[in-house]
């Protein structure tokens, strides 16, 4: 076959493709209001909107560590996640090795099962105390 | 030129120059853009339709026949006002916030099949790792909102942005695991396999008598050079029992459920709206924006809306396919009267993508009603139930599929398909019932406590709760 060896790259073309449409398509939406739409702009209008009350301060305060607590334990089980991904894509073609995959997998989800309890226990999921 | 006609159209994909397949992918991205893109303007006529409706108002119905041109009117409008960039704001990051919003949503309709060619099903149907590509890619759209937020200088669009940050991000969990879920049963990652049901990557083309995984048969195959389709024409005898969500039952269910409710939280729609609520947050991350850059964001999110219910329709509904076999294709006996290309070509390109088109408005529908029934949750209820409600539901139902599944690969050679079947899922729900069990029988422990706690000392003072992270010496966490 001539173009055997073009499978791979041809199947990644479109992506390829689909990504500079959409580049394409999200720049020009950003600069089409730039464009078409009027520029008159005056200082009440360029204040930050805060309901009509003159601003007090700058918006870049601190906030709650909970949030960030929250995005460490999301990398963690997203991770875990990720990691299970392959397994499950193989585990119906694993024939005889079924049942050591299902132990194996059951071994990984048990130790995060036991941080996972833990987190728990600290209160890292409280948001009411 | 017959040559030329064949590469552009006839040829499969591996046999094509590299130009060609570009030109076909010009073709099916544009079907794409104008089925998801194009279905925006329609899915909001139809929801201020659907909730006029429900609260019983008209609706949007002045602007062309039952207000069907509204959501035009007001694009034509945003797209003239004056594009707002207010003081002190990051700019760079300000203008780009709504283009990273919007970017992955239309890369995403990339990998999603409308019909089960191999050359012309979706945008990209050879991929074989689709499902990871959909993760990767929609992974990126909280950045949009994180952005927005951060680099507007507005306090409610920080408190917005960082809402949705968290949000988002715990609702992936559940939405992840519910997917490797789908991929145990399936055992493919790519999104044309899924439907099908069987994995493109490992059997190439399937002769006539196949079964697939999902138990459907192959009838017939129409061959690849006379007709530029790869067609496989499902058994009759097949439908929506096959589908992923009533597969191993009642896992598969749970896993749907589970997805659904991660893919409303996931859109930030009600009842999870909390990043826009607006009794709150005026407009949540999006406060600052005017003119064509809100218009990215409305955009974006009824985009999203329509993939991930198209994502769910995938996974768990079929994809394309029909509620019964046989309404999948065109009767045979047409075959007789029209040229197979025909056939073909109303198979692949109009019934497919009528099933298609018809799940995800049931979706859409659903996604419209739970808005217009639900009062929008508080911020600690919406963390609990993804941390403490999906995150370990998801996960039990995914240990016990496997479970399920390696029962029925052991007793496979001496029970037969069925009675492997009814082993490994009675392994399962047994497994299911004993931890159940558990869980109630430690709440009812609980309750009880409690009820005795309350009855001597909550009348004296009321229980001081344990500060579980800063544990203080002074005040001793009482025993409850």
């Amino acid at each position: 076959m001539p173009g055997q060896t073009n499978s791979l790259l041809n199947s990644y073309i479109p992506v390829l493709c689909m990504g500079l449409m959409a580049l394409f398509l999200v720049v020009v939406f950003v600069g089409l209001s730039r464009i078409l739409g009027p520029q008159r702009p005056t200082p009440q209008k360029l204040a930050p909107y805060e309901c009509g009350v003159t601003p007090i301060g700058s918006a870049r305060e601190r906030f709650p560590i909970k949030f960030y607590l929250i995005a460490m334990l999301f990398i963690v089980f997203d991770i875990e996640t990720v990691f299970l991904y392959p397994w499950a894509a193989t585990f119906r073609h694993s024939g005889g090795m079924m049942l050591f995959n299902l132990f194996e997998m059951a071994v990984f989800v048990g130790i995060l099962l036991v941080g996972y309890v833990y987190v728990w226990r600290r209160g890292a999921f409280e948001w009411d105390n | 030129m017959n040559d030329l006609w064949q590469q552009l159209f006839i040829l499969p994909t591996d046999q094509i120059p590299w130009w060609a397949e570009v030109f076909r992918s010009v073709i099916r991205l544009v079907i794409a853009l104008a089925g998801g893109l194009g279905s925006v303007p329609i899915l909001v006529w139809l929801e201020r339709r659907l909730l006029g409706w429900f609260q019983g108002r008209l609706g949007p119905n002045r602007v062309g026949p039952f207000g069907l041109l509204q959501p035009l009117a007001d694009a034509l409008k945003l797209m003239m006002k004056e594009d707002i960039i207010p003081t002190n704001v990051d700019r760079t990051i300000y203008v780009m916030a709504p283009a990273i919003a919007l970017f992955p949503v239309i890369l995403s309709l990339t990998v999603l099949p409308w019909n089960g060619s191999r050359e012309w099903g979706a945008v990209a149907p050879n991929i074989d790792i689709g499902i990871l590509f959909l993760l990767a890619v929609g992974s990126i759209e909280v950045y949009g909102a994180i952005l927005a937020g951060w680099s507007s200088n507005n306090k409610y669009s920080l408190l917005g942005g960082l809402r949705a940050s968290s949000q988002v991000i715990s609702y992936e969990l559940g939405m992840g695991l519910s997917i490797v879920s789908v991929l145990l049963i399936a055992g493919t990652l790519g999104t044309q396999s899924l439907v099908m049901g069987y994995d493109l990557s490992q059997t190439g083309v399937l002769a006539p008598g196949t079964l697939l995984g999902n138990g459907q048969a192959i009838v017939s195959v129409a061959s690849v050079g006379d007709t530029g389709y790869t067609v496989y024409e499902h058994a009759a005898s097949s439908g929506f029992w096959d589908w992923h969500f009533l597969r191993l039952f009642p896992f598969g269910l749970i896993a749907t459920g589970i997805y659904m409710i991660s893919m409303i939280a996931e859109t930030n729609r009600a009842p999870f709206d909390l990043p826009e609520a607006e009794t709150e947050l005026v407009a949540g991350f999006h406060t600052e924006y005017s003119s064509f850059k809100f218009a990215m964001f409305f955009m974006g999110e009824y985009a999203n809306m329509l993939i991930v219910s198209a994502i769910c329709v995938t996974l768990f509904f079929g994809g394309w396919l029909a509620p019964f076999g046989f309404l999948s294709q065109l009767p045979a006996v047409t075959g007789l009267y029209v040229a197979p290309g025909v056939v073909n070509f109303v198979n692949s390109f109009v019934i497919a993508p009528f099933w298609l088109f018809t799940k995800l408005y049931v979706l859409i529908g659903l996604f419209i009603a739970v808005r217009a029934s639900f009062p929008r949750l508080r911020y600690d209820m919406l963390m609990k139930f993804g941390w403490k409600g999906m995150l370990p539901v998801a996960l039990g139902n995914l240990v016990l599929i496997a479970t399920s599944l390696a029962v029925q690969q052991v007793t496979f050679p001496s029970l037969g398909y069925y009675g492997a079947w009814w082993a490994g899922q009675g392994v399962a729900w047994g497994i299911t019932l004993v931890v159940v069990g558990i869980l109630f029988y430690g709440k009812y422990v609980q309750y009880q406590a409690k009820k005795r706690v309350a009855r001597t000392t909550d009348l004296i003072a009321p229980i001081r709760r344990p500060t579980v992270i800063v544990p203080t010496p002074s005040a001793p966490a009482p025993e409850a």
